[in-house]
């Protein structure tokens, strides 16, 4: 165990350390000018500002000082915030980000199992009906119209109440929360009841269901400990992959509700070939998605005795 | 014990008998099978038309409409389908005299009858006044004086005239003339309501191919403005033919990204599954580099440092983008395949039977990843079509005036509220797209695979 | 128990009890969860607006900007959003009143004559931390934004200062800058040569003053965070959550801090989603917000009082005049000029009251000998006329041979994208030319501007300060800004006589000769005059908005409910 988390966690750092490259090489080779600005600046001043940022020496010397600074969890300073240090910039918007990722992944998990065990027991009935037709919705519907949808709503429904019922953009608290992290949360959600509902009715017509029901097993014993437990375990085994959807696919949210999430500001940052920002966060994020995977692999390891560690 | 004493008699083959190898049922091949299980799936074959349907509107489509995507009409701009298209030949715009033209009567008047082309205010001097603000209004102004919209100002008490030429529409008007005193004070208004005709003059009618020379058309005739079956955009341009023109860039990605990469996964994965012990560890050590690559991410990263040029639609660099970044979960499906495949025990008996390793690579291992590949393939879509209406959205998509639903659907986005079929449209097609190939995917898998079988 | 239901029926009540329970369970654990985590956000900074857009209780006033200030240290800062909130928390040595007319900020009287300028500092200008606003504190600042090592962007406005240029370039040392404080309260400055609008100037952000020990205490970090910053202007930043929030609380310590009457200017949304901010003025949590060309139509539905004003920024097309472009041939230019009507795009395109179509780079609110420049000086604006336009096409062809596909660069932003695909078609309807789009991200776009590659670009120029000037130099040969290398020794004349000469007459007359050259030579296109329409809140008084300067400027604004 200890000898494959090892090794697992070196393989880690290896993968971290090709994003680290892959996004250097890839940023030095994006055309376009961080140091331009609306006003032009004379080539002094140009000068002094290249040997601010580093930028007067040669690739292969820079890429040695990122690694250096890297390796120091230095990611540098911001070219469109000059006196912002890229560590502040993850430090302060990550939780944001994360706050938001978590709670849609909660609702995903949570909502996925109850709607697709409702579906399951009441199978082409109307519940079943409307919530399949939904789910279909939700699948096929893009994020960014739900979310323009879901604002909209909230300010009609204000209006209509006449007071405030929830914020309609902005961060900070729970009523902030609730609809942007439902939105996020709705693709895997209804990706989930599918997936909630056919392992449900597998389990349903399964032997050892058919065997504790003739036992004579009380019904709620039977649907909890039996039939509800073994129709989440293939939910558990997708949910490790929608995290890194999830926190990464928040850019949509982010920007259409105001949230001052990592991702809104990945994108504003590409948009300003803000250099260091770029390459700061997106090692940031690929470093906790490759770690992110090594724990949830593990933690599997742990939950499902079946599953052996090489 | 006793001795059997074998005769050679009991060497000779016995007869064939004819009857045990008659099948009760017709034989039917993988794909035969597949094909009758696939048609017993309404839903799939209906995912299925849906498709084959998509595929005609965007190929065959432009053949029947053919309405250029980038004309616009600025007669019509964020038409709605069905708006009313009438409008009368009036002479060509000439600038106004205001001393010249200015209406008879009192008050705030029309100097000149108001047509989408001009409306032409008049109204008498305040003595009180320093300057007008000049309002519109498409509601009436009501006992809260909600004026509208501020059209311009004036600055002198005497500058008694105003024209507005400000993306007129065939409509009721409400205009307020509001007086100012020196302090920038409102001191009174006035109001008038104005019915807007629609006009068009004979050169732009010609222009537009309503008509076959100016001559033909004289002031006061009647004629019918281009028809747009689903409405114009912001542009005034064919939502239909931008639908269909949208349709080939994102089916196109939608397509095309996916089965390039797929096909790059399966020479991957299949040489990683052949080739095994070192090779196989380092392939697939690189895949799981490019795995944990943060897909949003480097997809704007790569769609920036592909520079797009002048006059290029985006398009390819978003494929290699998405070609790039997607073929690892191929790769490794594939890889997983074959090396379960090697070791089943048909190919062992097969083997036995002494079949050579391309008869094994044909006749087994192909078909028997084909389906998985196949399905994975038809999942792939809809999150290839997701993806570049993301980046459409958040302005990484495809470079104007080439349309994509994505890029259409974040114009739409903006106009939710006004004009509503400008993102009804283009959010429908891709919400079915996506959903056809869902469902499909979901037959598909049934039909293919017996392991991955759904319940439903 | 009613034995008529069969067992599986009963089954599934119990199985539905049992998930009803588990719902219930779950979305306790949902609230739980979120309850958490809303503390632990609010551990970190993030927090809650007011509830209402004007509170007459606390004299609060909340509103959302469309991007954060990258940062606040006045030396380096470019954009209006930093000159927006700088512009409320600082002060220079002159300020803009209600009127927008030139006022006394921290300099009680100033005398401005040939070769220099003094001013004298009220003694009860003071810092936030109770500490006197002096003379030295300038000289620092300006220093400051001179250093090479600072590598100011705007350094080039305090140019006209002796020496300025030289410092900039690393000639010589900071100190040799021609401006000194004799004791704490009188400035004096050496100008470099005379020049007439020097009052106007030392209002803008990069002449505000900056304390030395302070700045030296908490570089490099200055102006990055609420605290690492020192306030002399009406109000403090007493909060800045990156990204979420920004506050701002009247200054006790301002000398005019009476005359205040708004206690708190609150930011708590940052978006550039015009529907979000929209949205949220809906709700009455925000007190302004302008309006996008789509949300009219609601807004009268609404029955707002819609509000209009020109931000005095004009929008253009650039051409490229290097020798390698097509667009360097005066025919070509001269034809897409009489083929292009900036009324239509203003009208049925960007469709935005308040805009107003381009006429000249010069835009109408400038001020000319008396009155207004545009007034004085009539910009001879050429109408539109397909005959002649492919008259000049054809003489185009004819001196060019076929011409080639013209690249225009463009923004990403949707309005460029808008304006872009609309002269696009227009050119290619007209004139049968072949339009390439180029859309790049901001940085790119600038990139190519500077290495000329590009045919046309959309471009636009806001004013620095108020004085034609700020447009007027924009196509000298010299001006680094000239990204087409427009090149033409007569405007570069009539450019130096407007920058030397101190009769306004004079002067005047130059600009009028640059507005005629640009016009006939098809320099640049002039689009529009950019506008915004906006909506207050009824009982929010006092806003001034103002092409240059401070805008919008809150300082003056009060309570009045309705």
């Amino acid at each position: 165990m200890w000898k494959y988390t090892f090794k697992r966690l070196i393989q880690g750092v290896i993968t971290v350390w090709f994003i680290a490259t892959a996004t250097f090489f890839v940023m030095h080779n994006v055309p376009g000018d961080p140091l331009a600005d609306a006003k032009a600046v004379s080539p002094e001043i140009r000068a002094n500002l290249e040997a601010k940022y580093g930028l007067d020496k040669p690739v292969h010397e820079q890429y040695l000082i990122y690694l250096a600074n890297f390796l120091r969890g230095d990611f540098g300073i911001s070219f469109a915030q000059q006196n912002r240090y890229v560590n502040d910039i993850i430090y302060e918007h990550f939780p944001v980000s994360a706050t938001l990722g978590i709670l849609a992944i909660v609702f995903a998990g949570l909502g996925g199992v109850l709607w697709g065990a409702l579906t399951a027991l009441y199978r082409n009935r109307l519940p079943d009906v409307i919530i399949m037709f939904l789910v279909i919705l939700g699948i096929s519907v893009p994020s960014f119209v739900v979310a323009a949808l879901g604002q909209l709503g909230i300010v009609n429904a204000n209006n209509f109440f006449g007071t405030s019922l929830l914020p309609a953009v902005g961060w900070g608290t729970i009523a902030h929360m609730l609809v942007p992290s439902m939105v996020l949360g709705l693709g895997t959600m209804a990706y989930l009841t599918r997936l909630m509902r056919s392992s449900m009715l597998e389990i349903v017509n399964s032997d050892f269901v058919r065997t504790a029901k003739s036992k004579g097993l009380p019904p709620s014993r039977i649907f909890t400990n039996h039939q509800l437990r073994n129709a989440i375990l293939p939910v558990i085994t997708v949910l490790g992959p929608s995290i890194a959807a999830i926190t990464t696919g928040g850019f949509v949210v982010e920007s259409v509700f105001a949230i001052p999430g990592l991702g809104r500001y990945f994108v504003q940052a590409v948009q300003q070939s803000d250099y260091t920002v770029i390459m700061g966060t997106t090692v940031f994020y690929g470093a906790f998605l490759v770690f992110m995977v090594i724990v949830v692999d593990l933690l599997y390891a742990w939950v499902d005795p079946r599953v052996r560690l090489e | 014990m006793s001795e059997a004493t074998l005769t050679p008699e009991d060497f000779r083959p016995a007869p064939a008998t004819h009857a045990a190898q008659t099948l009760s049922r017709p034989s039917l091949s993988y794909w035969q099978d597949a094909w009758i299980r696939l048609k017993a799936n309404r839903r799939a074959l209906i995912s299925l038309y849906i498709v084959m349907g998509l595929a005609a509107f965007t190929l065959l489509g432009p053949l029947v409409w053919d309405v250029d995507p980038a004309a616009q009409d600025v007669d019509q701009i964020s038409k709605p389908p069905g708006a009313d298209r009438s409008a009368t030949v009036v002479e060509p715009y000439s600038a106004w005299d205001p001393s010249l033209q200015n209406g008879d009567g009192h008050g705030l008047r029309l100097a000149a009858p108001a047509t989408n082309q001009t409306v032409r205010l008049v109204w008498d001097p305040d003595p009180h006044a320093a300057g007008y603000l000049i309002y519109r209004n498409i509601f009436p102004i009501g006992p809260e004086n909600a004026f509208g919209l501020p059209l311009g100002e004036t600055f002198s008490p005497n500058h008694t005239y105003f024209e507005d030429l400000l993306d007129l529409a065939p409509r009721r008007y409400y205009y307020t003339v509001v007086s100012l005193d020196a302090f920038g004070d409102r001191i009174g208004h006035e109001t008038l309501e104005a019915e807007v005709k629609r006009v068009i003059t004979a050169d732009d009618a010609v222009v537009r191919g309503l008509a076959d020379s100016p001559d033909a058309l004289s002031v006061g005739d009647k004629v019918t403005l281009g028809l747009h079956p689903l409405g114009t955009d912001n542009l005034g341009r064919d939502m239909l033919a931008r639908l269909m023109h949208g349709a080939r860039v994102s089916l196109f990605i939608g397509i095309c990204a996916p089965v390039i990469f797929m096909l790059f996964g399966v020479i991957y994965g299949s040489a990683a599954g052949f080739l095994a012990g070192n090779a196989d560890q380092l392939l697939m050590r690189f895949a799981d580099f490019v795995v944990a690559l943060p897909f949003l991410l480097f997809m704007i990263l790569f769609k920036i440092l592909f520079d797009v040029g002048a006059g290029e639609s985006g398009i390819l660099p978003m494929l290699l983008a998405m070609v790039l970044l997607s073929w690892p979960g191929t790769a490794r499906l594939v890889r997983g395949q074959i090396l379960q495949i090697r070791e089943e025990g048909y190919i062992g008996a097969s083997r036995l039977l002494g079949a050579k390793t391309n008869y094994l690579i044909l006749r087994h291992m192909i078909p028997n990843t084909l389906g998985v590949i196949l399905v994975t393939l038809t999942f792939a879509v809809p999150s290839a079509i997701f993806t570049e209406a993301f980046l459409s959205f958040i302005g990484m998509g495809v470079v104007p005036p080439t349309p994509s639903w994505g890029s259409m659907c974040n114009e739409g986005i903006k106009t939710m509220l006004t004009t509503p079929h400008e993102l009804i449209f283009p959010a429908l097609f891709i919400s079915i797209t996506v959903l056809a190939f869902n469902l499909l995917g979901d037959g598909l898998r049934d039909a293919l695979d017996a392991r991955m079988r759904s319940m439903d | 128990m009613s034995s008529a239901r069969t067992p599986d029926q009963t089954f599934d009540r119990f199985a539905g009890r049992q998930l009803l329970i588990l719902a219930l369970a779950g979305i306790a654990g949902i609230t739980l969860l979120m309850v958490l985590l809303g503390w632990a956000s609010s551990l970190t900074g993030a927090s809650a607006g007011a509830n209402v857009a004007v509170d007459p209780v606390t004299k609060t006033i909340t509103l959302h900007m469309s991007t954060e200030p990258p940062q606040l240290n006045s030396s380096l800062a470019t954009d209006m959003l930093s000159g927006m909130v700088l512009g409320h928390v600082m002060e220079g040595l002159l300020r803009y009143d209600q009127n927008s007319e030139l006022a006394p900020g921290v300099a009680e009287r100033w005398h401005i004559d040939g070769n220099g300028a003094t001013f004298w500092l009220r003694k009860d200008a003071l810092w936030s931390d109770g500490q006197p606003v002096t003379a030295h504190d300038f000289v620092f600042a300006w220093r400051l934004a001179l250093d090479p090592e600072n590598a100011s962007q705007y350094a080039f406005i305090l140019h006209p200062i002796k020496n300025a240029e030289a410092i900039t370039r690393g000639e010589l040392p900071v100190d040799a800058l021609g401006v000194e404080a004799s004791g704490d309260h009188t400035l004096r400055v050496e100008l470099e040569r005379p020049i007439a609008y020097f009052d106007k100037l030392v209002a803008f952000p990069t002449y505000y003053p900056i304390r030395e020990d302070f700045y030296q205490q908490t570089n490099p970090r200055y102006g990055a965070e609420s605290d690492t910053l020192l306030y002399n202007g009406a109000f403090m930043l007493t909060r800045w959550v990156h990204g979420a929030h920004l506050r701002l609380e009247k200054n006790p310590q301002y000398w005019n801090h009476e005359q205040i009457q708004i206690n708190v200017l609150d930011f708590p949304y940052i978006t550039t989603d015009p529907n979000a901010a929209l949205n949220l003025f809906k709700d009455n949590k925000i007190a302004q917000t302008g309006l996008a060309a789509e949300n009219l139509y609601e807004a009268m539905e609404r029955r707002w009082q819609i509000q209009r004003f020109m931000d005095g920024s004009v929008f253009f097309v650039e051409f490229n005049f290097r020798d390698d472009r097509a667009t360097k041939n005066l025919h070509l230019r001269k034809a897409i000029q009489l083929a292009t009507d900036p009324a239509e795009l203003v009208y049925k395109v960007t469709k935005l009251p308040g805009y107003l179509p381009g006429e000249s780079i010069f835009p109408v609110w400038l001020k000319g000998v008396n009155g207004f420049f545009r007034q004085e000086y009539p910009a001879p604006a050429p109408t539109m006329d397909l005959d002649a336009a492919r008259e000049h096409l054809a003489q185009a062809k004819r001196e060019l041979g076929e011409i080639p596909a013209l690249v225009l660069l463009t923004g990403d932003n949707p309005l460029s994208s808008l304006q872009s695909e609309y002269f696009q078609q227009v050119l290619r309807k007209n004139l049968g030319l072949d339009v390439r789009i180029d859309k790049q991200i901001f940085k790119q776009r600038l990139a190519k501007m500077t290495s000329g590659d590009f045919d046309m670009v959309m471009a636009g120029w806001g004013p620095d300060y108020d004085d034609p000037l700020t447009f007027g130099d924009l196509f000298a040969s010299w001006n680094p800004n000239n990204r087409g290398m427009y090149a033409n020794a007569e405007l570069d004349a009539n450019v130096e006589i407007a920058k030397t000469s101190l009769d306004p007459k004079t002067r005047m007359d130059a600009f009028g000769e640059i507005q005629r050259i640009l016009i006939e030579d098809a320099a640049v296109l002039p689009n529009y005059e950019r506008g915004s329409t906006f909506v207050v809140n009824p009982a929010m008084k006092g806003m001034v908005r103002r092409a240059v300067g401070l805008d919008p400027d809150y300082t003056y604004a009060y309570i009045d409910e309705p």
